[in-house]
């Protein structure tokens, strides 16, 4: 009987325990047992007669919305204009556009009247628009006007305010209500409001403004600039302070704040609570009572404790060591902190709610920083601690090249300014915003070249496309024979040799006419002959006749074999956004002479690729425009050929008139023009490939041959070309490579036969 | 059995034998535990239909059964609306919070037909579309059941076409929601015009044949001042131009919205969109048209002329690739300027066109979502979806890459670099290998990953004083993959990794090596370099070491790189492929080659001149690798791992690095790299 008992109590303790062990975890799904969510979710419901529910409009409704009693579009255009004005304006009813057709986008400064009182930063914005390659002096011509009264500073109690405003505007005969003007503003408004007034009627003016409100925004119509200081550099600008992608971010601190704390006024509510997320450790919220002449006044119990806090930190130091920065609002919207963040590649947290982020009709901000909420402020730990390392990292590589394109001088904050309206014009040739997000950024990708990604030179990978398997070779014939030399006639049966070679077109750039077709050797390729007008830049003319990405540009006395030739451009093809060539000179920093010097001894790096053999993207290659240099046509423009339908270029668009002339009164720059600008846009430099012996003993032959009174006058042009560029550009885009690509197998220990580029080798 | 047997036998004779109260007991202890058993049992077999069983709780009702609310004449109006709204006044944040999923919870009420005084209905109770468009937010992961966790809400009022609305009463109804509060956090949906109207599938496939026409206007109510200057463009430029109208002679039973005409020639709407390259969209009484919707399923590129028009979801799509955009004054000029768009563009505007279409306009889910994506990434700015992956088609997405250190840094040479030395036991060979190292002027420090778990590694007296920190790591587990773990004490960028048999590099060269990583650091830069080749015969991928005239690998026996590729290499890499290299403890450097490649689309680097990689006392890699067994099984890897992958990532080039003045006749003291290619 005890036995038995056992075995039965043994029996279902067993059942028990296999019923927990296979029906438990089911069990503890039934709500029956968990007692959590007695109830299922409740969706909308899926009606029984759903199908028969009718549509919301039938479909005859849906395609004839439109009635022709309405008033006619030019009337309804007409009426919008009396509606859309002043604070409602839109660039079609504020805008005139007929002003911009006839001449383009020009931009006029309104002259300077001696005693007007300038700011340095309204002054830098004026030289900026006048160094650009949009400006006019001539107001028949123009299509945007700028005033010379110095609208920047519109605090009134500010010792930068200019009075009468109103009065003097309307006394310009230009001014028009203000139609196609542009208004540049940092600061609005005064104590204790800061309200968005300008104190003067900007009637239908554009306004460029610093820390714009988007209630008083005009969408598609105003542009929201960055607030920068006053030594704002002019042009060029600082580099950004990351030298360095590391995942995870190896930074001191994740998110800081280092300012003023406001105890009363707009804008307080803000700071006054940033020291709540301070927690001592890797976020650093400082705060100080102190500013302003009475603010022991309004002094609480913090303030003693914030202000010897706030000493112990360097804001510079903050800077640089943190992933995060907080950009509140301060009393305006936007703040100084908002460039330095940016530069320092300290992630910006955005705490100004209703901030028109600057040029956010261009910028995509939710790439470079994080927009948060100033009533959500402690959340926003928690939000940047949950941001994965690998979007940090973009994040921080975002935030340097927006720096760099648009933000760290005066020039591109002004020249991105004009690019915006300038694309409103007409926005089927715009840039798309993936152009302006996307290196080498807007202001280098124009869209007067072409508006498809596939026919730049830096989207390929992005794109998912390769750049064409072809190219076309460009010889420049200067002899002064009139008939065709060995070495022309050599480099043309070279040339036509190469398996990717399109086409041969040949510059003839001599006084006599070229010789008759029968002359010219029989090539596979097409071989066209394009009559020039004996100038150096010829060679960049956007001929239309270029249809291949690669060029190969060439001088007659270039020699180079076909292998040469083949093996550049499969090497172009893994870099087409650089200059890929054979002989290369280089330039260095002259710390006697405190200046950029050039050489063209062999060295152990390069900077320079000449363009007397070289395979470059006709995107940056296809530069100069017809009237380059303006001086005496002698030889008829070519008519041999179409004119270039949208082949502008990278130089007729982005180098000003002024820059031209600097460099046409400086013979032989070309070449450097090329590279520094190609540098310019890349950040990289160029390649150099391998290239035969025999090559380069005719090149010292050349360069021998101009020894003497005349090759020391051209190397020191060289030498001034490079100076003036590097100060046109505020900095030297010119980098440096230590370098040279190599066939793989090239002067390797193994037989001849198995190399493809035996030719390379031969001495 | 047996026992079992006696059991049954004697079981019977149990029950009798006992107390009455045990017997009670017994019994339903028993049945308790059948009843579990069965019970349990059902949940085995039904899993499934629990967990969908949403039938169970959707209500199956007639829309005409839904509560009938009366609206009192003089129920309150709400205020008109704030038309200065931004999402920083108007909308209360503090209804969604901080969730770490990132994503807004949305309420929809429930159903009501809302009458007026007299019993008359004040709209529609619900349109299909608002039906789809509802039930799209209920199977959604933004709904909420739950209207106190909502931070949005939908009200189940039909909105849609404001024609069928009468305004006083849809504005009492919606004041009597029970969150209404003013309308804040509220979502209304209002469509007409621009709703998809439902075609069969007849435009399903997109044709690629040849479009007849180069612009063509479909819409049937145009103003007539734009009719004539359509007119106008077609008269200048002939057949290219296809203006069409409503038809008017059309027999009977032919629906008007499916045909159109011009003069006496009918076509088929919409298939007619198919036919031309641009498709005019312009505005008719409103801005915005339903035609839009048609054009872009046709890929045909939408030109749209209705000034101050707000393109829908311009906040997240790039109309500009899509569309062509013409002021309304312009319209004359609209041939020229379209025939200014490069024909590349074209095709890929179409294609874009088509892309939008079918992600965002197909489908009343697809409006309901996109829209709800949009308020959250508003709310989420932080954990929004990218530019990309709004815009970009999937072909797009499927063949582009975005390196992830896209910025051209030319990192400071004075940072150095780490090398790693991944060892087992081959200790004489290391030491050597950690001398000869130690002499590149770059070297900042020297990890030792000590691979061996039965043997430590040598005392600290004994290793070679070198003049940069040297550190050892012992790993857990014999690994492959600890050669590319992220380690914190690297503190530099660049990485090299070198075998420990590795000693015939000169300090020339491994400098050299460095100097040219910084000029590629987003590109494995390595010595021995390799090739992947497409055999033919056997149709499948094949690892070749000879000496060919192409490389598309470097071994990381010997090769610097990014550190970021170690982080992407230890929790990025995609499939089984980590696993796979450790079990068959082969292949790590196949893997990350194929790694970085996938990820940046760019080739390796492969510096100077080839070597021959053996030493007297050691099984190099080049000695390994003349091994058949080895070459079989490195192929079968780049099958495997192209697989994995989905495509061959690898890029075959034909160049390598060499300093500039390599073999050049120069003399060697004056070249920065003299010791290159010495055997």
């Amino acid at each position: 009987m005890q036995t038995r008992k056992k075995y039965i109590f043994l029996t279902f303790l067993a059942s028990w325990l296999l019923l927990f062990f296979f029906g438990g975890d089911q069990l503890r799904h039934f709500a029956f047992f968990s007692g959590r969510k007695t109830e299922a979710r409740r969706n909308w419901p899926r009606w029984t007669d759903r199908s028969l529910l009718k549509s919301f409009a039938d479909s005859e409704e849906l395609q004839s919305d439109g009635d022709p009693s309405l008033p006619s579009p030019r009337e309804r255009r007409a009426a919008r204009l009396s509606v859309y004005k002043n604070s409602r304006c839109r660039m079609e009813t504020c805008f005139d556009f007929s002003r911009c057709e006839k001449h383009g986008f020009k931009v006029f400064t309104y002259p300077r009247e001696r005693d007007q009182p300038l700011s340095e930063s309204y002054g830098k914005i004026l030289a900026s628009i006048e160094r650009s390659r949009y400006y006019t002096p001539n107001p028949e011509e123009a299509c945007l006007f700028i005033l010379s009264i110095d609208t920047l500073d519109r605090d009134h109690l500010s010792g930068q305010y200019v009075r009468n405003v109103d009065e003097k505007i309307r006394g310009f005969p230009l001014w028009n209500g203000g139609r196609n003007h542009l208004i540049f503003n940092l600061y609005s408004g005064t104590w204790p409001n800061y309200t968005e007034d300008l104190g003067f009627d900007i009637g239908q003016a554009i306004l460029a403004k610093a820390s714009f409100y988007t209630e008083s925004f005009r969408p598609g119509f105003d542009i929201s600039i960055p607030l920068f200081p006053k030594d704002h550099p002019q042009r060029g600008g600082e580099k950004g302070w990351l030298y360095q992608d590391s995942v995870p971010p190896k930074k001191k601190y994740l998110l800081v704040f280092k300012g003023k704390r406001y105890l009363t006024g707009i804008g307080s509510s803000t700071r006054n609570a940033l020291h709540h997320i301070h927690n001592g450790k890797d976020i650093i919220s400082l705060t100080t009572c102190k500013h302003g002449k009475d603010w022991e006044k309004h002094k609480d119990t913090r303030c003693d404790k914030d202000n010897v806090d706030y000493e112990k930190f360097n804001y510079q130091e903050l800077l640089h060591n943190s992933t995060f920065c907080i950009v509140p609002r301060g009393r305006r919207l936007g703040s100084f902190r908002f460039l330095e963040a940016l530069q320092a590649a300290c992630i910006p947290v955005l705490l100004s709610d209703g901030w028109e982020l600057p040029f956010a009709e261009a910028i995509d901000w939710g790439k470079a920083a994080v927009v948060g909420n100033e009533r959500l402020l402690l959340q926003i730990p928690s939000a940047v601690r949950c941001i994965h390392p690998e979007r940090v990292l973009a994040f921080q590589q975002q935030t340097q090249f927006l720096w760099d394109a648009y933000f760290s001088s005066v020039d591109k904050i002004v020249h991105t300014t004009l690019e915006i309206i300038k694309d409103r014009l007409l926005p089927h040739r715009s840039r798309s915003r993936f152009l302006w997000n996307t290196l080498p950024g807007g202001l280098l990708a124009l869209p007067e070249f072409s508006t498809h990604l596939g026919d730049f030179p830096f989207y390929y990978l992005q794109h998912g496309s390769s750049p064409s398997e072809k190219f076309t070779a460009f010889i420049r014939a200067v002899s002064p024979a009139g008939s065709l030399s060995q070495p022309i006639l050599r480099l043309i049966q070279a040339v036509s040799g190469s398996q990717y070679c399109a086409q041969i077109l040949v510059l003839w750039s001599c006084e006599k006419p070229p010789p008759p077709s029968g002359k010219w050797p029989q090539t596979t390729v097409p071989l066209t002959i394009i009559q020039g007008r004996g100038k150096l830049s010829d060679r960049f003319f956007p001929y239309a006749a270029i249809q291949t990405d690669a060029v190969l540009s060439l001088d007659e006395h270039a020699s180079l074999s076909t292998s040469e030739v083949d093996f550049a451009f499969t090497v172009w093809r893994s870099f087409p956004e650089r200059i890929v060539g054979f002989p290369t000179q280089s330039h260095f920093w002259d710390a006697e002479q405190k200046r950029w010097g050039y050489t063209s001894k062999w060295t152990n790096e390069l900077s320079i690729v000449l363009t007397a053999a070289a395979f470059y993207h006709r995107y940056p290659a296809g530069e100069k425009p017809a009237g380059w240099g303006g001086s005496a046509v002698s030889c008829p423009p070519p008519t041999s050929l179409p004119p270039p339908r949208y082949y502008h270029s990278l130089f007729t668009e982005y180098l000003p008139a002024g820059l031209r002339e600097l460099v046409d009164g400086l013979a032989a720059c070309e070449d450097i023009l090329m590279n520094v600008l190609v540098a310019a846009v890349t950040k990289l430099p160029p390649i150099k490939v391998t290239q035969r012996k025999q090559h380069k003993e005719s090149v010292s032959q050349q360069v021998k041959g101009t020894t003497g009174a005349a090759g020391g006058r051209r190397f020191s042009q060289h030498q001034d070309c490079l100076n003036q560029l590097a100060d046109w550009f505020g900095y030297m885009p010119l980098v440096s490579s230590q370098l040279r690509l190599d066939p793989v197998l090239f002067k390797d220990q193994v037989s001849v036969l198995r190399k493809k580029y035996p030719r390379l080798e031969k001495p | 059995m047996c026992a079992s047997a006696k059991y049954n036998t004697r079981g019977p004779a149990l029950i009798p034998r006992m107390k009455t109260k045990h017997r009670i007991y017994y019994i339903t202890l028993f049945s308790i535990v059948l009843l579990g058993l069965i019970a349990t049992g059902m949940f085995q077999f039904w899993p499934h239909s629990i967990e969908s069983s949403s039938d169970w709780t959707v209500e199956k009702r007639s829309v005409h059964d839904v509560p009938v609310v009366k609206l009192p004449a003089d129920s309150p109006i709400p205020e008109r609306g704030d038309l200065s709204c931004r999402m920083h006044t108007c909308f209360d944040v503090y209804r969604c919070g901080f969730n770490p999923k990132n994503k807004i919870k949305v309420y929809i009420y429930s159903l009501k037909k809302y009458v007026d005084e007299y019993g008359t209905s004040v709209s529609n109770t619900i349109s299909r579309e608002y039906n789809e468009l509802l039930t799209a937010i209920s199977d959604s992961e933004f709904y909420t059941d739950d209207v106190n966790r909502a931070c949005l809400f939908v009200p189940s009022i039909d909105v849609l076409n404001q024609n069928a609305l009468r305004i006083k009463e849809t504005a009492q109804a919606l004041a009597q929601l029970s969150r209404w509060d003013r309308g804040t956090n509220h979502l209304l949906f209002n469509m007409l015009p621009g709703g998809p109207p439902d075609y069969n599938t007849a435009l399903d496939v997109p044709r690629d044949s040849p479009r007849r026409y180069f612009i063509l206007s479909s819409q049937m109510a145009l103003h007539p001042e734009y009719r004539s200057e359509l007119e106008a463009l077609q008269a200048e430029n002939g057949e290219s131009v296809l203006i069409l109208d409503k038809c008017t002679n059309l027999s009977d039973g032919v629906p008007a919205v499916r045909k159109r005409c011009h003069k006496n020639q009918v076509f088929d709407y919409p298939q007619v969109l198919q036919e031309s390259t641009f498709c005019v969209v312009l505005r008719g009484a409103r801005l915005g048209q339903a035609v839009l919707s048609d054009v872009l399923q046709a890929g045909c590129v939408p030109v749209i002329i209705a000034d101050s028009y707000i393109l829908p979801f311009s906040e997240v799509l790039d109309w500009k690739r899509a569309s062509v955009v013409i002021p309304e004054e312009k319209m004359p000029e609209m041939y020229s300027i379209l025939q200014s768009v490069p024909q590349r563009q074209i095709e890929e505007m179409q294609r874009q066109a088509r892309w939008f279409w079918e992600a965002y306009f197909r489908s009343m889910k697809a409006i309901a979502l996109a829209t709800l994506q949009i308020i959250n990434d508003r709310i989420y700015p932080y954990a929004a979806i990218s530019y990309e992956e709004w815009n970009d088609p999937p072909a797009v997405k499927w063949s582009s890459v975005s390196n992830p250190l896209f910025l051209p840094l030319i990192p400071p040479q004075s940072q150095g670099f780490t090398a790693i030395v991944l060892t087992y036991d081959r200790v004489e060979s290391l030491f050597r290998v950690i001398t000869e190292v130690s002499k590149v002027p770059s070297l900042s420090k020297l990890l030792v990953v000590w691979n061996n778990q039965n043997k430590n590694p040598p005392e600290e007296s004994l290793w070679p004083k070198i003049r940069v920190p040297l550190k050892v790591v012992r790993t857990a587990e014999n690994k492959l993959s600890n050669r590319f773990f992220p380690y914190d004490e690297i503190e530099t960028e660049a990485v090299l990794a070198i075998d420990d048999d590795i000693i015939m590099l000169t300090s020339d060269e491994l400098q050299f090596g460095y100097e040219v990583w910084r000029e590629f650091p987003d590109r494995l830069v390595g010595y021995p370099g390799r090739l992947h080749l497409w055999d033919h015969e056997m149709n499948k991928w094949k690892y070749e070491s000879e000496w060919t005239n192409e490389v598309s690998m470097v071994l990381t026996g010997a090769a610097f790189y990014h550190k970021y590729f170690n982080y992407l290499y230890t929790y990025k890499m995609p499939g089984d492929i980590k696993n796979w290299v450790d079990a068959h403890m082969n292949c790590e450097d196949i893997a990350m080659n194929f790694l970085v490649a996938n990820v940046t689309g760019k080739s390796v680097i492969k510096v100077t001149p080839r070597k021959k990689f053996k030493c007297p006392e050691c099984t190099a890699i080049d000695g390994l690798s003349l091994d058949q067994t080895h070459m079989v099984e490195r192929s079968e890897c780049i099958n495997k791992f192209a697989s994995v992958f989905g495509t061959m990532p690898l890029k075959v080039v034909e160049h390598r690095a060499d300093p500039v003045l390599y073999k050049d006749d120069f003399p060697e003291k004056l070249k920065s790299f003299p010791n290159i290619g010495s055997l």
